[in-house]
């Protein structure tokens, strides 16, 4: 795994449906600015820059990195952008973690955003080309068949899904950067919403928003203040097509969950993660991913969110932050997930800390499920 | 209308309109409005007013000759909209007649502020003027106020030319045809629909083709409930077939069938154009459409 790394600022703007008042470069300077007074720096610590971004045509600015590095101090520094589709966020902040545990940098700062505001992120991944039917609107409804798929095998009852929209909103009213504030929500009000991709209702899918996140991650001899220290990195793809993908729980999401479980000694998962931030657009990819990720049997994921064990009171807490449910600035949601897992262990997570969170899970994935980043973070040096 | 004897329409007009005499404060004004500049003027208690005034309010004394630009830029204290706009106003859309503390200045100006409705403006609310072609030394010199420019708009339009070749080409001539062409893979033994070149599980070559029937299994579906210029009318169901013979699904339309009749296992067939409207697309196939045999148990 290389040197050790750890996270020792975090920053991140509000979540919201429309971020007028700023640029993309206020945007992500905004992030970057509150890491780098979380970490005690300026720019002038900072020794490389990696911004992260999901596809150009959400905001119709080709290669926005380019632009960005006067907002981010990048200038005489190495810059460079990453692209993993939704799991960007994630892979962002592995290739800076890399940087850092490759002996190459003493200080990186990582950025993602996503301007959502700025166009309609259901037209930009719904570019029907010639020749092809046009049957796939959005990404509610790629997801949806699979989804369907999971409640099928898994014999799931129809208000697993429900569940899950409720408890990451509840989470996300302690959250002050969330993006949805739904106060009251239940069932009920789930239920009561249309069904856009059925089987994914309105209030199951997460929401539009414009935001960033940033963090500085730093080598041990660089290390300041309370720091997140990294336990374990891992990335994996697949092919979207290829005979006998498992698209309900893809092949290389069990394998980078292993990779990274491995590196950080954990054998047990549900127990030994006191906390997990894991990438959940829709209510239904939580029980999904319980399984993906080893903590829950295969079948049996929905089980355990119906018992309540993924609550902020559970015995393995799921998106305490509220999650991509209820803050989705596509680029940033992977980076979100990962910089909340170092906020548990760093036990700066306010409102929605998990008590003694000693180590977190961070997860990301994208395009047709087929791109995956984890990483897991611990209160101790590993 | 009845005309009426003794009602008659009567004008009251100076020709060639009244001339009104500056004066040196005011004309000074004007004439820096001319030149694209707003001034006030300043009091000797050190307030700056604008429009400029002759003579100190508060005081009575003159003003001093000393004239301040301000704004161009400056905030609304106070507004009122003006849903229907007469005749003789400075803008034929609804718009907000405003109050308008130019930076600088210590009193407000009024002007016209155009707006898209009324829920664009407030009190605080940025505003910055827009002039005229021509100015003339006029306060309609300046147009009216508008918003702060907040956004733009950027059309980005790319247009390619789009040339199929390779494996889809062979695939749509098959569709064309009326068949689904398929390809094997030698090493892992998985047939391949739409036809591929290359198998994305060991990388070979495909070089067996092979003609698949236009019947098969649904998998998987969404009914799709959210509309899109660009797909069929909502309610669709999009769904995952796996055509006999086949080891990956394919994506289309399902017809002939209430959405939610559509089960996972149901059996399909596809149901095709006729052979006169046929073209190279996907197109040729209008959807699947249930066949009546019994569903596939799914494992």
């Amino acid at each position: 795994m290389g040197n050790r790394c750890a996270v020792i600022g975090v920053g991140q703007t509000h979540y919201t449906t429309k971020r007028r008042d700023v640029s993309i470069a206020g945007l992500v300077r905004e992030a970057a600015l509150r890491a780098l007074e979380d970490a005690g720096l300026t720019f002038k610590d900072i020794d490389a820059v990696v911004i992260g971004k999901a596809p150009d045509l959400f905001e119709g600015v080709m290669m926005p990195e380019a632009y960005l590095a006067d907002a981010l101090g990048a200038a005489g520094k190495p810059m460079m952008r990453v692209h993993t589709a939704g799991s960007v966020g994630g892979s962002t902040a592995l290739v800076g973690a890399s940087l850092i545990q490759g002996g190459v940098h003493e200080r990186v700062l990582v950025v993602a955003f996503e301007k959502q505001s700025e166009s309609n992120a259901t037209w930009a991944l719904s570019t029907h080309l010639p020749f092809s039917a046009s049957l796939v609107v959005g990404a509610g409804g790629y997801f949806a068949p699979h989804i369907r798929e999971y409640m099928r095998r898994s014999g799931a009852p129809g208000h697993i899904g429900t569940l899950v929209a409720v408890k990451d909103r509840l989470n996300a009213l302690k959250n002050p950067y969330a993006h949805l504030k739904i106060p009251g929500i239940d069932q009920k009000m789930v239920e009561s919403t249309p069904m856009l991709w059925e089987p994914i209702r309105y209030l199951e899918t997460c929401p539009s928003s414009d935001g960033a996140c940033a963090m500085v991650l730093a080598s041990e001899s660089a290390a300041t203040g309370t720091p997140a220290w990294v336990h374990g990195t891992a990335m994996r793809s697949e092919p979207i097509f290829r005979a006998g993908r498992d698209t309900v729980s893809p092949q290389a999401g069990k394998d980078c969950a292993a990779d990274v479980y491995r590196q950080a000694g954990i054998a047990d998962p549900r127990r030994q993660i006191d906390v997990a931030e894991v990438y959940v657009p829709f209510s239904w990819y939580e029980p999904m991913w319980l399984e993906n990720l080893g903590f829950a049997a295969e079948g049996e994921g929905w089980k355990l969110t119906e018992s309540g064990a993924t609550a902020l009171d559970g015995d393995t807490p799921w998106n305490a932050s509220g999650g991509v449910l209820s803050s989705n600035p596509i680029g940033a949601s992977g980076l979100i997930r990962f910089a909340e897992a170092a906020l548990q262990v760093r036990g700066m997570a306010g409102e929605h800390q998990v008590d003694g969170a000693r180590t977190a899970l961070g997860h990301a994935y994208g395009g047709g499920a087929q791109f995956f980043a984890m990483w897991i973070v611990g209160r101790e040096k590993p | 209308m009845p005309s009426d004897p003794l009602v008659a329409q009567h004008v009251l007009e100076f020709p060639g309109g009244y001339t009104r005499t500056t004066g040196p404060v005011i004309g000074r004004f004007l004439s820096e409005l001319r030149a694209r500049r707003i001034v006030g003027v300043r009091t000797a208690e050190g307030r700056v007013h604008v429009p400029p005034l002759e003579y100190d309010p508060a005081t009575g004394e003159p003003v001093t000759g000393e004239y301040v630009e301000v704004g161009p830029a400056g905030t609304i204290t106070t507004w009122a909209w003006v849903a229907e706009p007469l005749d003789a106003h400075p803008l034929d859309q609804p718009f907000a007649w405003a109050l308008i503390r130019l930076d600088g200045a210590d009193s407000d100006l009024l002007h016209a502020v155009a707006a898209e409705n009324p829920k664009a403006l407030a009190a605080g609310a940025r505003v910055w003027p827009v002039w005229r072609d021509r100015p003339t030394g006029h306060i309609t010199d300046i147009s009216h106020f508008a918003p702060e420019v907040t956004k733009i708009v950027s059309e980005v339009r790319a247009e390619y030319r789009l040339q199929v070749g390779g494996a889809l080409r062979v695939f749509l001539e098959g569709v064309e045809r009326g068949v689904f062409l398929g390809s094997r893979c030698e090493q892992c033994e998985k047939v391949y629909v739409p036809l591929r070149l290359a198998c994305p599980e060991c990388g070979n070559t495909l070089p067996e083709t092979l003609e698949l029937p236009d019947t098969g299994t649904i998998t998987t579906f969404a009914i799709n409930n959210l509309p899109d210029p660009r797909a069929p009318e909502v309610p669709f169901v999009s769904a995952y077939i796996l055509l006999d013979g086949a080891d990956i699904p394919m994506i289309a339309l399902i017809g002939d069938v209430p959405a939610h009749e559509v089960r996972q296992g149901m059996r399909v067939k596809a149901v095709w154009v006729p052979e006169s409207e046929r073209t190279a697309t996907m197109a040729n196939i209008r959807w699947f459409a249930p066949t009546g045999e019994p569903d596939v148990e799914l494992t």
